[in-house]
């Protein structure tokens, strides 16, 4: 059997064993099932709510993940390439890694302000250490022979940075960016959720408070698959033609 | 008139070089003979600047170019890129012109990979001389080529040698390479490694008896 149609059997098995479950506990209130979800998807739908908050999500998203990777990639390459800043800003890194992205939401609302600032630096200041710690191994692993070329040829610092540094930290940029995205919609989701007046994690959280199950899942279940589609249509064939002169 | 006199290089507590000094004009080649691990590339390294921690002076030209063991090229970029992203003034068509001049003609949208390792090897000397150096330096550029290519590349270096003249600085650990190629030789010997035998016409034939 071919690997995707195992993957569309696998999600059919998941629904069958959700409408099963929904079946036997007999309440929608607590697990509607399935098809209980489409009336209130197309209702949300017709009248905008949800797109309107899937699009402030999705700036939100877009806002903190290029502020994460353009400052995480920075910081990574400097210290990947210098050790003496490394051996100082390292335990900083250690520590913002280990720091719970709950503890810098709250602390960010706190010292900032219930503001649509406050809640991306909360977002941005969670992802910059991952991002760091893995474009600082591909800045590690960058080849001492290219750089040796590129000095004694007197290359230009810009083609030097675009052509020798950036094609090998190709690989790095787009593992950082795929585990990126996925780790930052769902911390922007907590951040709405606790201190923001609109978008997904907004809706969640006045559903939740209506104790509306079905409603919660249908905000739910749109955001992931609008991510999913984000990772199939865009980051995958964006990583496959990165990698495309390992395959020449 | 490029100068270099290294007085002494160290890694760690160990003296690698020690007063090791020579000039060259242009248009003269000087091998630099001596085994392999005594320092030969460490020196080239010094005299390119790459490494410039060391003790001594060294006057170079700032148009250099060098030509490793291993090719060194960009495998992202076409043949043709590694060219002019090296030298940007350089035009597309005289790019093509010198990698049809290297054999290599046909190749020019080819990445590295696609390349063997002879045609790598001529794209990397193609890159070398495409920049018209003042000073080439060469880091034993045909060691691990069976004879025949060995031959043939040993021939077109002599070849574009001819043509460009610049000053060139060889390092060997073969006789016949460092006497093909070649005006003068220098015998690199000892721990820390010192010119052994210095620069001179007849030095080859010294070094002959002495080995």
């Amino acid at each position: 059997m071919s690997s995707s149609a195992i993957r569309v059997l696998s999600i059919a098995a998941f629904i069958i064993l959700w409408a099963a479950l929904a079946w036997l506990n007999g309440d929608p209130t607590v697990l509607p099932a399935p098809g209980d979800l489409l009336r209130p998807f197309y209702r949300e739908l017709a009248s905008g709510v949800l797109l309107d908050s899937m699009g402030i999500t999705i700036i939100r998203v877009i806002a903190a993940f290029l502020f994460a990777m353009t400052i995480g990639t920075v910081l990574g390459l400097i210290m990947g390439t210098q050790p003496q800043i490394d051996r100082w800003l390292d335990p900083w890194l250690v520590v913002f890694l280990n720091l719970p992205a709950l503890v810098l939401i709250v602390l960010c609302y706190l010292w900032i302000g219930l503001t649509e600032a406050a809640a991306i630096t909360a977002v941005t200041l969670n992802k910059i250490p991952n991002v760091t710690t893995i474009i600082r191994e591909g800045a590690r692993a960058l080849d001492p022979d290219l750089k040796a070329m590129a000095q004694v040829f007197g290359m230009r610092r810009d083609t030097y940075l675009r052509h020798v540094i950036l094609p090998q930290l190709a690989p790095f940029i787009a593992g950082a960016s795929r585990s990126g995205i996925a780790v930052i919609w769902k911390i922007v989701l907590v951040v709405e959720f606790l201190g923001r007046s609109s978008g997904v994690g907004f809706q969640i959280h006045m559903y939740f408070q209506l104790f509306d199950v079905a409603m919660v899942l249908v905000y739910s279940l749109s955001f992931i698959a609008f991510m999913l589609a984000i990772e199939w249509i865009i980051l995958q064939p964006l990583e496959r033609r990165v990698r495309a002169w390992r395959m020449a | 008139m490029i100068r270099v006199d290294v007085k002494s290089k160290w890694f760690g507590k160990a003296e690698i070089l020690k007063d090791v000094a020579f000039t060259l004009k242009r248009g003269e080649c000087l091998a630099v003979l001596g085994p392999s691990g005594i320092g030969k590339s460490t020196l080239l390294r010094l005299v390119a600047g790459i490494d410039t921690a060391f003790e001594g002076g060294i006057d170079r030209p700032a148009n250099m170019a060098f030509v490793f063991q291993e090719p060194t090229l960009l495998p992202w970029r076409s043949a043709l890129d590694n060219l002019l992203l090296v030298h940007p003034s350089l035009s597309t068509e005289a790019a093509t012109d010198m990698l049809a001049s290297v054999g290599i003609g046909e190749k020019t949208d080819m990445f590295p990979g696609q390349l063997s390792l002879g045609q790598q090897r001529r794209l990397a000397l193609a890159r070398a001389f495409v920049g018209k150096p003042d000073l080439l330096l060469l880091d034993e550029p045909f060691v691990s080529l069976d004879e025949k290519m060995a031959e043939e590349m040993i021939s077109l270096t002599e070849r574009l040698m001819k043509k460009n003249a610049p000053a060139t600085l060889f390092v060997t650990h073969e006789h016949r390479e460092a006497a093909r190629l070649a005006d003068r030789t220098l015998v690199l010997a000892g721990s820390p490694a010192s010119v052994f035998l210095p620069a001179g016409r007849g030095t080859l034939n010294k070094m002959e008896e002495v080995t």
